[in-house]
């Protein structure tokens, strides 16, 4: 057990955002969340990770509860996080931005005395090259492409070699070729490094691909899960998506 | 000193009186924050700009026995259009840079109009009689207190009657509510945001000018009054909320009673009380008494 | 540090060093001056330019160096080179107390309560009388006998801005130092990248408070006298500006900004009593044409010259 998300709840002014929602996911699982704007994927991702305060409820990460955990603990227990927006360095090179991440996760952050030009560039290369950017190295990260800060986002997550996932619509805003290479790379990265891998997405071809169980969401709850092919033709998920994306 | 009960009762009138004086520029402080998200520094300039000029009107009118009245009227919105054109062709450029940009360019606005004062007015104090029918004073449990001053109390809660009048219920200052919370709603609705920003660095520059007219008789206009109202209205406007009205209006009393009582108390460490109490404010509660949290996240 | 700037910046501090030798008294005043508030706005520059905090408020680390330093002279006798680490100390630990409670804000409110402290320190500074002299200060701060002439002190700033110059750029070029630029960039993701992001920014602050009470020490002997406007905000302003003109975004942006705002506040003040006009004038120019102040003005020329060959 990888994951295990008891009745988690959060409320807004009142709005109740997420409403109960449960879940439990397996070492290794690659599981996706998906569901209408509005319902609340980004909130759970949010609350797992610490950072938004739970209402009510539990996350426990590889046995232990993580319910309070400030976001920067939860990170070093080995959870890896893209987001939703671009989530970057913009000033530091590629590089730069992949090894302040390396190097936090060696232990090394409060050290204020060695030249950090030289610290870890090896595993630094090693993830640069994972994710396909070694080209880049010594651009400013605000300067290259969005796809490529996407991919800048996985590496950025990766470096702190995390045991789990969670990746917030990996392929937002990317044209079908894009989306194609960043569902292979990922897919790639994961079986590789054996990690559990959680994502959100609206884009159907990616969650029905490579999912072994998907969530749906809704209005703050978790409607059903089970198997792509069950999720498929669950006639709730149909009237839910009717007339955004046609699952067929 | 008796610290008796007519004694305390004149401090603590003389204390309201204060913080209506506050009031008024903290006002226009807090407005231009909560729509435009600028601390304007310049605040007190504008204040001390609305002093000078109140002197500058009533030398111009002096046979009038009115003068002191056209002043009120005239200086506010002199300074008031001035300020309209330094936000229309100066500070406009910087919206959509840093926060901090526009802060330092009210800051340099500080540095410059004082020293515009200087070069204009001199180093020497000036002071502007009260009108005819102001001077005076009534006599309250056996002790005096300045007609000016209970002109003041009115004034203070009249103009705040008719600010939040404005703001509630006339167009404009549904617009200026909006705009407050989501400007770029408001620009996707056809509004002229520009335009708004405008009027309302303008009308918070006539509140402070306002203030600046209003205080001269009773106080000497001289350099210096800019830099020591603007900290005042800094500290009333944290610890009422930043953008909340009435939340300028209650910080203004805590701090006009807080000074006025405080000096009786520890005379020498009165101006500490009202910095532990914003630190305080800005520990326990960064959003001050009645602002709202959210506004935290600008 | 490219070669180029190494031996550049070495070859100005020869060059500042021999003044004494072929410089008149004027120039040794005005430099000690320089190198003083030099590293007092390299001190806030770790703030602003690396972590990306905005003090409103470091005069008031200046003013505690500048009174520790010199009640421990003139009231308890100590050595003045003890008692300027005893203004440093003192200064780190006020600005863990401030600090802690400041990097709990954000942005404004960050910037405010820097400020509300700064106004308390002025406050007891201008008021406590007994200890402070109120707004008389502490005055007859004279030189120790083994600084006895204005060219000695010159050569002891020389030698005590270059150390900290030297630490703080190995600060800044360190893991430690890049986790700041991060935290600039990105607070949020550098919170999950595992970094407990206030404890850096603590630290930031006490390492900044540490400096400018040093620099706030060294002026208090240049000056032989302690003020309560040491404390005050346009204190806080003019060093904030000083960083602005150098460049934030520059290690050495801020020296040169000081070393600019000094020299024109010497040559303003000798004929115009309008400093503050000139000042402002600048700022404004600053804000709207050179954001990037002299050094960011510098670099991008010289970026555009190499793109062009």
């Amino acid at each position: 057990m990888m994951l295990c998300v008891e009745n988690l709840q959060k409320s807004f002014d009142g709005f109740k955002a997420v409403a109960g929602v449960s879940f439990t996911i397996g070492k290794g699982e690659i599981c996706s969340i998906i569901g209408p704007n509005g319902a609340g994927k980004s909130t759970v991702f949010n609350l797992i990770t610490g950072h938004l305060p739970i209402d009510i409820g539990k996350v426990i990460f590889d046995g232990i509860d993580i319910s309070h955990m400030p976001a920067h603990k939860i990170c070093r227990m080995g959870l890896g996080r893209s987001f939703q927006r671009i989530n970057i360095f913009p000033k530091l090179t590629v590089f730069e931005n992949i090894q302040v991440a390396v190097l936090t996760h060696r232990g090394k952050s409060l050290n204020l005395f060695s030249p950090v030009h030289d610290l870890y560039t090896d595993e630094t290369e090693a993830i640069l090259e994972n994710v396909g950017l070694q080209d880049f190295r010594n651009h400013p990260g605000g300067a290259i492409a969005y796809g490529f800060q996407k991919q800048l986002e996985l590496g950025i997550a990766l470096a702190n070699d995390p045991k789990m996932l969670l990746l917030d619509e990996p392929t937002a805003g990317m044209s079908s070729r894009e989306t194609r290479f960043t569902i292979t790379l990922i897919e790639k990265i994961v079986k590789e490094k054996g990690l559990t891998l959680l994502f959100t997405e609206h884009d159907m071809s990616m969650v029905f691909s490579i999912s072994e169980r998907i969530f749906i969401l809704h209005q703050g709850q978790l409607i059903t899960s089970g198997l792509p092919d069950e999720v498929r033709v669950n006639p709730e998920v149909q009237k839910i998506y009717f007339g955004e994306t046609r699952c067929s | 000193m008796s610290y008796d009960l007519p004694f305390i009762t004149i401090q603590i009138l003389t204390g309201l009186t204060n913080a209506m004086f506050i009031f008024l520029i903290a006002s226009g402080l807090s407005v231009i924050f909560g729509v435009q998200g600028i601390i304007n520094f310049a605040h007190g300039s504008f204040y001390m700009l609305g002093a000078y000029m109140t002197h500058q009107c009533v030398s111009l009118f002096i046979h009038s026995p009115h003068r002191f009245w056209a002043a009120v009227v005239l200086a506010p919105v002199v300074v008031a259009l001035f300020g309209g054109l330094i936000e229309r062709f100066l500070l406009r450029r910087l919206y959509g840079r840093e926060e901090l940009t526009q802060l330092l360019f009210t800051y340099a606005l500080v540095l410059i109009l004082g020293d515009v004062i200087r070069i204009f007015w001199g180093i020497e104090q000036f002071s502007v009689s009260r009108p005819p029918v102001l001077k005076g004073a009534v006599e309250i449990f056996g002790q005096f207190f300045p007609k000016y001053n209970i002109f003041i109390l009115i004034m203070g809660p009249c103009v705040a009657f008719l600010f939040w009048f404005f703001m509630l219920r006339t167009r404009w200052g549904r617009m200026i509510r909006a705009a407050a919370q989501d400007r770029e709603t408001l620009n996707a609705l056809g509004v002229n945001v520009n335009r708004l920003f405008t009027v309302v660095f303008i009308l918070g520059t006539w509140l402070a000018a306002l203030g600046g007219a209003l205080v001269a008789p009773a106080t000497s206009i001289k350099p210096g009054m800019d830099i020591d109202v603007i900290i005042t209205a800094f500290v009333v406007v944290v610890i009422g909320g930043l953008g909340s009205f009435w939340g300028t209006f209650l910080g203004s009393i805590i701090v006009g009673i807080v000074y006025s009582l405080g000096i009786l108390v520890f005379p020498r460490l009165s101006i500490v009380f009202i910095y532990v109490i914003m630190i305080l404010v800005l520990i326990i509660r960064p959003w001050g008494l009645l602002g709202r949290p959210l506004t935290l996240e600008r | 540090m490219t070669k180029i700037e190494k031996w550049t910046v070495l070859a100005i501090l020869i060059i500042i060093a021999l003044i004494p030798v072929y410089g008149s008294r004027f120039f040794v005043f005005l430099f000690t001056d320089i190198l003083i508030f030099g590293l007092f706005a390299l001190s806030l520059n770790l703030l602003l330019g690396y972590t990306g905090l905005v003090s409103f408020g470091h005069a008031a680390y200046f003013g505690i160096g500048a009174y520790t330093c010199a009640l421990l002279i003139k009231k308890a006798g100590i050595d003045f080179m003890l008692s300027l680490l005893a203004a440093g100390l003192f200064g780190a630990v006020g600005a863990l107390l401030i600090g802690f409670f400041c990097v709990r804000l954000t942005k404004i409110y960050f910037a405010m309560l820097t400020l509300a402290f700064s106004q308390i320190i002025w406050a007891i500074a201008f008021k406590w009388n007994a200890l402070t002299g109120g707004d008389n200060g502490i005055m007859g701060i004279d030189f120790p006998p083994y600084l006895d002439s204005k060219v000695k002190f010159f050569y002891f700033v020389l030698v005590v801005f270059t150390t900290s110059l030297i630490i703080l750029r190995t600060i800044v070029n360190s893991p430690f130092g890049r986790v700041l630029v991060a935290i600039r960039e990105n607070p949020a993701r550098t919170e999950f990248i595992g970094i407990n992001v206030k404890r850096f920014q603590l630290l930031a602050f006490i390492i900044s408070g540490f400096f400018a009470s040093v620099s706030g020490g060294l002026f208090c002997m240049f000056n032989h006298s302690v003020f309560p406007s040491f404390c005050n905000w346009s204190m806080s302003a003019e060093v904030l500006i000083m960083a602005l003109l150098g460049g934030i975004y520059n290690f050495f942006g801020p020296v040169i900004g000081a070393g600019l705002l000094l020299y024109l506040r010497m040559e303003s003040t000798s004929f115009t009593a309008y400093w503050p006009l000139i000042l402002g004038t600048i700022l404004c120019l600053l804000l709207f044409f050179f954001p990037g102040g002299i050094a960011g003005f510098v670099q991008d020329r010289f970026q555009k010259w190499r793109a062009a060959k």
